[in-house]
């Protein structure tokens, strides 16, 4: 697929290009010649059914999987020019939740980039992480152990931690999975602050009901870019229908609806 | 003997001050170091770079015909590197899974090894004697210069880990951020690897390439039991191998032949299940007496609730008797005899001659755990949409979890509701107790 050079001209910034790209783990390719370029100053969705490839994407942009082809460019540089420039969101359950650490601890991880390597981090550093902290409401956890966080309060630190990165382009993976109605409404603040400081974000995104209500711009993946473009014009029935197959029948959006709701009982049960 | 105690205590002899100095440094070592294997989940290749040290050890030996430890830990850090460099590569063009690649480098590197070491034996070299001791360690044979040589060695890896504190920790919590902030993880994994086969090679001679691997991991599991921060635990496991390698150097110094590696690993071993057990917080016994409190709070606000119900189906009734409780709700019969005790002993109920009556701080008790669990059907059944006949054993469980917090956003999310989905009414009075 060949992004239209109209939409190129549209004088537009672009902050992320992807061209071509192809990505095997071993030998079995799972994203197959995506290509698009995302303009800036977007709260961007890529949605697609589970094992699309959507973490595979996010991933290989960030230069942690090497693509079999294809290139990836950040506001029209090579990744390693403007890796200060990007932060990444990882899946939640993708670390180990019990590591000796505190909550302010995490958040600093987010300055080690800036840093450098063998510096501690100084005052600015400091106050970058709290300013982080407070702005996901967790200023009070600053010196909570990790392992005592319920599963929204360990999204908004991994939040703070890309936000004390101070970064111009945001790749988040599922921000909302398995976070109470008041935390979603809090990240997608955060987000809207983000879009409106200028940044561009560019989300994972599952939950089909809130997708339009929540951004402007959508990327459809089903290992490859089925479409992609302004939430108006790309996110329709056809689309839909192409990028999840037979998966999106009424069964599947119940069954969707069901986990929502187990995610607000286990967010409450837990205690404080 | 008593004498020989203390000349180990007090380090009176020179030779007991090298063996000292020796294990300790090597236990600090490890255990510091083990910190961050164990973290990053790297505990196994401990063990499989610490076999793997043998054929080379033999080899130097049998080239060179000396006992010069230098010259072995040439060739057991030639070994060491040579394993770690097999894994990679085995690893990188095979599909085979991680642990099949770490049993196999140990297995074939140690059967080289176990094989040169018998040649060696039985080839009648001269000073041939003693080379054995590097399977189980023997701390009471290093020399002044040895120590010298480990203390070198182990005090660079320390150096280095204080360097690389804030990499290898992030590498350890979370590689795959770690490398979109442009760490590259395969060198901090590499260079993980490489103190790891320095500080085996310094353990060979205490301890033994057999059962290094404990040194390496088990204090750092047991620390972890007593501390939630990085630091401290590495410190705390510093201080847990230091005197795991004392107590071992202590017991091959006592019994002469006796090796040191077994006596460390029995030192550890013990220093890990006590942490195991008495470990506030995370040890066995504090969350078995968390569960039991938990347990017996549970009972009790059950036994509360069901007082309050028996009164508010009969509100001139006061006095409730075993069957009359039992009637109302199933309890096994002797915990519920012994929650009554502790309820009458806590101030909660009065015995009185043919049942028990509510005391203020009882029916306190009840009214507040009879309230959250009809404000959570509510909650439930309003905002949830659940169907009303399915509140109640959610409810159940959660009337003994909801904090004074979330009550108090509960009551305003419903707007103080005056009755439960199923029409009872829900009690906020508290002095409203007709027993006292
Ligand atoms: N480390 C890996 N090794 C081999 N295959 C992998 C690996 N990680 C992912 N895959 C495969 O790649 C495909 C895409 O995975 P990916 O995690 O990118 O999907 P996803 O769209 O993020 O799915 P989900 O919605 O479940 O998070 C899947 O078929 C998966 O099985
Ligand atoms: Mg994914």
């Amino acid at each position: 697929m060949i992004v239209s050079d109209a939409r190129r001209s549209e004088g537009q910034t672009i902050a992320l290009e992807v061209h071509d790209l192809t990505v095997a783990y071993r030998d079995k390719p799972v994203i197959w010649g995506v290509d698009f370029a995302l303009p800036e100053r977007q709260l961007a969705a890529i949605v697609g059914p589970n094992g699309a490839g959507k973490s595979t994407l996010l991933k290989t942009i960030m230069g942690l999987i090497t693509a079999a082809s294809g290139q990836v460019r950040v506001y029209d540089q090579p990744l390693e020019a403007v890796r200060k420039e990007v932060a990444y969101v990882p899946q939640r359950e993708s670390v180990d939740w019990d590591f000796p650490t505190n909550v302010l601890d995490v958040v600093m991880m987010g300055r080690y980039g800036q840093m450098g390597l063998f510096s501690r981090p100084g005052k600015a550093d400091r106050e970058a992480a709290m300013s982080a902290l407070e702005k996901v409401g967790m200023a009070e956890f600053a010196k909570r152990q990790i392992s005592q966080l319920s599963g929204g309060q360990q999204q908004r630190i991994f939040l703070a931690r890309a936000l004390a990165q101070e970064a111009r382009l945001y790749l988040m993976d599922e921000p909302f999975a398995g976070v109470d109605a008041a935390t979603e409404a809090a990240i997608l603040e955060l987000l809207q602050s983000l879009r409106a400081e200028g940044r561009t974000v560019l989300v994972v995104h599952h939950d089909l009901q809130t997708v339009a209500d929540y951004f402007d711009y959508v990327l459809m993946i089903n290992m490859r870019l089925i479409a992609d473009g302004r939430m108006e014009e790309t996110f329709t029935t056809e689309n839909l229908q192409k990028t999840y197959g037979g998966r999106l029948n009424l069964l599947s959006e119940v069954a969707h609806l069901a986990t929502r709701h187990s995610h607000i009982l286990q967010a409450e049960k837990k205690p404080e | 003997m008593m004498n020989e105690l203390l000349d180990f205590i007090l380090l009176r002899e020179a030779n007991t001050r090298y063996v000292v100095a020796g294990t300790v440094l090597l236990g600090l070592t490890a255990g510091m170091l083990g910190s961050f294997t164990v973290l990053r989940r790297r505990a196994l290749l401990g063990d499989a770079i610490a076999h793997a040290v043998l054929p080379g050890v033999c080899l130097a030996f049998m080239f060179t015909g000396t006992k010069d430890p230098f010259i072995l830990l040439v060739g057991a850090l030639i070994s060491g590197g040579l394993a770690t460099f097999f894994m990679d590569v085995v690893q990188r063009n095979t599909k085979l899974p991680p642990d099949v690649v770490l049993a196999l480098v140990l297995s074939v590197f140690f059967g080289i090894g176990i094989f040169l070491l018998t040649m060696i034996q039985q080839s009648g070299m001269a000073a041939q004697t003693g080379l054995d001791k590097f399977l189980f360690g023997q701390a009471a044979s290093m020399m002044g210069r040895d120590v010298v040589l480990f203390g070198l060695i182990g005090g660079s890896v320390l150096f280095i880990l204080f360097i690389f504190f804030n990499p290898l920790k992030l590498i350890s919590f979370d590689p795959a951020f770690a490398s979109s902030v442009g760490f590259h993880v395969f060198r901090y994994d590499a260079l993980l690897t490489a103190l790891l086969v320095a500080a085996i090679t310094v353990g060979i001679q205490a301890v033994g390439v057999v059962l290094m691997a404990a040194l390496l991991v088990t204090p750092a599991v047991a620390a972890r039991y007593w501390t939630e921060d990085l630091r401290v635990m590495m410190w705390l496991a510093g201080a847990f191998g230091a005197l795991s390698g004392w107590l071992g150097a202590f017991a091959s110094y006592y019994i002469p032949g006796l090796p040191t590696g077994p006596c460390v690993v029995v030192a550890t071993t013990f220093i890990f299940a006590t942490s195991m057990f008495f470990a506030p917080e995370r040890g066995v016994m504090a969350r078995w007496l968390r569960h039991r409190q938990t347990g017996r709070r549970i009972m009790r606000e059950n036994v509360l609730k069901t007082l309050y119900q028996l009164h508010e189906e009969v509100p001139e009734k006061q006095l409730f008797t075993l069957h009359d409780i039992s009637e109302k709700r199933f309890f096994v019969p002797q915990e519920l005899a012994l929650c009554l005790r502790r309820l009458v002993k806590e101030g909660y109920v009065r015995q009185a001659e043919r049942g028990y009556l509510f005391q203020q701080k009882g029916w306190e008790e009840a009214i507040r755990i009879t309230r959250l669990h009809r404000l959570w059907e509510v909650y439930l059944a309003e905002h949830l949409a659940f169907p009303d006949d399915h509140v109640h054993a959610d409810a159940e469980a959660m009337e003994h979890m909801i904090t004074p917090e979330l009550e108090e956003k509960l009551r305003q999310t419903l707007n103080h509701p005056l009755h439960d989905p199923h029409a009872s009414p829900i009690p906020y009075n508290n002095s409203a107790s007709t027993s006292t």
